[in-house]
């Protein structure tokens, strides 16, 4: 394998598996994840759509009311089991194996690395409610995968405008003011969703934006909520009897009233310059080094204003970065990273499913459980504390244990690293005790840990 | 009385001092020998909720279905006169009936702004712009050096936060829950790391920190197995630990511990007694887990910023400005509320809508290097650079 080639695999993929085809062009690769005409990656059948999810919402809460009824029928003397909420369960479970079946199966793992960078710019947390972790594998599906490779606008309301965001940032129950039900129930703004839009998913306070244009924002966003499970349906609504009336100025643009306001608030922050460089500086951290060149910057942000956002050109800006393809890599895996690239190394069949999401948060990156909105952190020294590097290593032996009757851990060395590997953990792979300890160095070898 | 004193602080040659009567003097001014916990509450605690001003007029003004007076259903325990205590914060309450407990109202860093994310990294960095290292790291540089493998610092659960990154190794302590390779592939993994300049100390620091927390807390429980049962309350959880860690005569002398759940912009009046009721189960948990050594403790407990003064139009609050803080522990002077309070009517409050602050968080903090660790003059001066723009406050520790 080349170099080139490993660095393709391993900086802006998921790591090799030992049974993909080489590329000749390694860059040629990258690029044609980025085709719009790339398919949607193969997912079980049902998966839920909007309708499904509130179905399944609804028949949780009958039977936890069913439940309650019954228990308080019951004698004293026998206490009934407590009911589960078993519909979103049952989401969840097959939501989190569809998901890590793509990370651990994937040809197009660039793309794949674009959709955990735009979930994590548009971060979320299942335990927020019932209804946020219902919705998170539509989510992850539907208004992430599909966008990114398009305009960031289109990316933009996807996120924003969906139950997972409207839900975690609080809109469903943010209330215009002077909106009939603002007035009927005295109730009024969250401004939590605006503020984070802001903040986090666009323009960033390098803008320079005001408590004004939070506020003027939180406005805007009035009535777009989550359609209740109990209407057929499911999904996202605009209910305008909970929108703010009136025009309302956001950085010194003014919008009207509306259903289309939000959204053509949305567009404008999309292509606002401080967004693009927002986005630019994000990306080249993400996939180049932890302090981010500023040429590399000025090369993706050149090409967001170029094409007014689009994410596709931006992404092949960054396989056009010189330092990307320098070594050594610097970029320390993420848990999330460093476990679907050991398990992508062993080659365990796909889907690995619920083992990968109990060892996510074992490691200390639950899936889709971000701390707080604005992401998992992207730097190494986040990720380096003593005890986190610990349990890499005792899972990396734990794995290397089950796999250790296949591959010869050389040539698996070879597959996976190629020239990116260390002579001295090549030497010591070769003067371990058994097959298990050589993998288990392979994997917690210095180089394993970066990509 | 000898068997309780700690090793080291014989070992300075101040047991005799000890044995002479004045034993807390003694105790409080053994320099290293004090004990300093900061507890970080990230997402924003809401002040108002958590110590209301019942008697400002202003407050029932603005949180109508909070505002209660003491022995109401539901009402606030009393912290003499003006301010409550959130009904479920019983331990703290119980520290300040014992003069262990300080709480100061209207308190704020320096930074307005409302983002978690930058107010939190500035609150931890201690600087004017957001740094790579902590002051509480930067503070442990002026402790005595501790005795070989231990470390002065200690960072509880599985990452190290800004406040306790730096120049100073710290030691980390997580529950630890799965069997280990063995001893000599360890070695190797290290001996292969350790010429990494980011993963090289962190395994190694694992290691010598393994070997330590195991001696001092015995077997690890079962039944933490990934996939077992969740402790109930991991904060607590790990209160105790740092409690029992800290207590050990050549464990570490300062703690880290983060806290979340407090972003609380809807239906704040169900979601956050759970929360604080969790912290004051922590609390309590820490002071019980320090036992003799919980004398010559202080515990800070901070958060970003406070919360919108009046309610949101989803019965929750949004980012604010002025909030709560509190000091606890036997090396405390407790058993006041300090508040500059400027009051909650409209014109009264910061922009209009915040609790306008008052106090500088950095003068509550300093007093705890200088006067609680006892740290030289030029760790304070690197640990906050800007230190001349605020007045450290006054008369917070005993001795």
């Amino acid at each position: 394998m080349t170099q080139r080639a490993a660095i393709a695999a391993i900086r802006f993929g998921l790591g090799r598996r030992p049974d993909e085809p080489l590329a000749a062009d390694p860059e040629a690769w990258l690029a044609g994840q980025l085709r719009p005409d790339v398919p949607a990656p193969a997912l079980p059948a049902g998966l839920p759509g909007y309708g499904e999810i509130a179905e399944a919402l609804l028949r949780d809460r009958t039977e936890r009311e069913q439940a309650r009824t019954a228990a308080a029928a019951a004698p004293p003397a026998m206490p009934l089991a407590p009911v589960l909420p078993r519909q979103l369960r049952l989401i969840g479970e097959a939501e989190t194996r569809a998901h890590t079946g793509v990370l651990l199966a994937t040809a197009t793992p660039f793309r794949e690395r674009l959709v955990a960078f735009w979930a994590n710019h548009f971060a979320f947390n299942i335990r927020r409610s019932p209804v946020v972790a219902a919705h998170a594998g539509h989510y992850v599906r539907e208004a992430i995968r599909p966008n990114v490779t398009g305009p960031f606008a289109k990316l933009l309301e996807a996120a924003v405008l969906h139950p997972v965001m409207l839900g975690y940032l609080d809109n469903n129950q943010s209330t215009g003011p002077n909106s009939p039900i603002g007035w009927r129930r005295n109730l009024g703004l969250n401004e939590n969703l605006a503020r984070e839009v802001l903040e986090l998913h666009s323009v960033s306070p390098a803008a320079g934006y005001s408590q004004a244009d939070v506020t003027a924002f939180a406005r805007i966003l009035t009535g777009w909520q989550m359609r209740p499970f109990t209407q057929p349906g499911g999904g996202v609504w605009f209910n305008v009897n909970r929108h703010e009336p009136g025009t309302k100025t956001l950085m010194g643009r003014t919008f009207g009233e509306g259903e289309r306001s939000a959204p053509e608030a949305l567009a404008f922050l999309a292509n606002h310059p401080a967004t693009h460089r927002h986005l630019a500086e994000k990306l080249v951290r993400h996939f180049v080094a932890d302090t981010p060149p500023p040429a590399a910057i000025r090369r993706v942000e050149g090409a967001l204003r170029d094409t007014r956002g689009d994410l596709g050109a931006a992404s092949a800006a960054l396989i056009g970065i010189p330092e990307a393809w320098d070594r050594p890599l610097t970029k320390l895996r993420c848990p999330q990273d460093y476990i679907v690239a050991v398990l992508r190394a062993v080659g365990f069949p796909a889907p690995e499913g619920l083992g990968v999401v109990a060892t996510m948060a074992r490691l200390g990156q639950p899936l889709w459980q971000v701390p707080a909105p604005d992401g998992w952190p992207d730097t190494a020294p986040a990720w380096t504390g003593p005890e986190a590097m610990l349990r890499r290593v005792e899972w990396a032996h734990a794995v290397a244990g089950r796999s250790a009757g296949g591959a010869d851990p050389a040539a698996l060395a070879e597959q996976v690293m190629g020239p990116l590997a260390n002579p001295t953990t090549l030497r010591e792979m070769s003067r371990a005790g058994s097959r298990r300890d050589a993998l288990t160095l392979l994997f917690t070898s210095p180089e394993f840990q970066r990509r | 009385m000898n068997e309780h004193l700690p090793r080291r602080t014989l070992l300075l040659g101040l047991g005799a001092a000890a044995t002479l009567g004045s034993t807390r003097l003694a105790f409080a001014r053994a320099p290293g020998d004090a004990r300093l916990v900061v507890v970080l509450l990230r997402g924003a605690l809401d002040g108002l909720a958590a110590v209301p001003p019942y008697g400002d007029p202003g407050f029932a003004a603005l949180r109508p279905g909070e505002a209660r007076d003491p022995g109401a259903p539901g009402g606030p325990l009393d912290l003499g006169g003006r301010f409550g205590l959130h009904p479920r914060l019983t331990n703290i309450h119980a520290m300040f009936q014992s003069n262990e407990a300080l709480v100061v109202h209207a308190i704020a860093g320096p930074y307005r702004t409302r983002s978690h994310f930058d107010a939190q990294a500035l609150l931890e960095s201690g600087e004017a712009r957001i740094g790579t290292s902590g002051w509480l790291n930067r503070a442990l540089a002026g402790l005595p050096e501790p005795s070989r493998g231990a470390r002065n610092g200690m960072a509880l659960g599985t990452d190290i936060p800004l406040l306790m990154r730096g120049p100073t190794i710290v030691a980390n302590y997580a529950p630890l829950t799965a069997a280990r390779p063995e001893d000599d592939l360890m070695a190797r993994i290290a001996a292969l790391n350790a010429p990494d300049p980011l993963l090289g100390p962190a395994m190694r620091e694992g290691l010598a920190q393994r070997a330590f927390t195991a001696g001092a807390l015995g077997p690890q429980p079962q039944g933490t197995q990934a996939g077992g049962p969740r402790p109930q309350n991991p904060t607590a959880e790990l209160a105790r630990t740092a409690g029992r860690l800290l207590a050990e005569a050549d464990g570490p002398r300062v703690a880290a511990l983060d806290m979340g759940g407090w972003d609380t912009h809807a239906n704040q009046a169900q979601r956050l007694p759970n929360t604080l009721g969790a912290l004051d189960e922590a609390l309590g948990a820490l002071r019980e887990a320090l036992g003799p050594v919980w004398r010559r403790t202080a515990v800070l407990v901070m958060t970003e910023f406070g919360r919108t003064a009046a309610l949101n139009g989803s019965a929750g609050t949004d980012h604010g400005t002025g909030g709560a803080a509190f000091l606890l522990g036997g090396a405390v002077a407790g058993g006041r509320v300090i508040a500059d309070w400027p009051g909650l009517a409209p014109d009264q409050l910061f922009e209009r809508r915040d609790l306008a602050p008052t106090t500088d968080l950095r003068g509550l903090i300093l007093p705890l290097l200088r006067e609680h660790l006892r740290l030289p003059e030029r760790t304070i001066a690197a640990t906050f650079p800007e230190a001349g723009g605020f007045s450290p406050m006054r008369g917070l520790l005993r001795g």
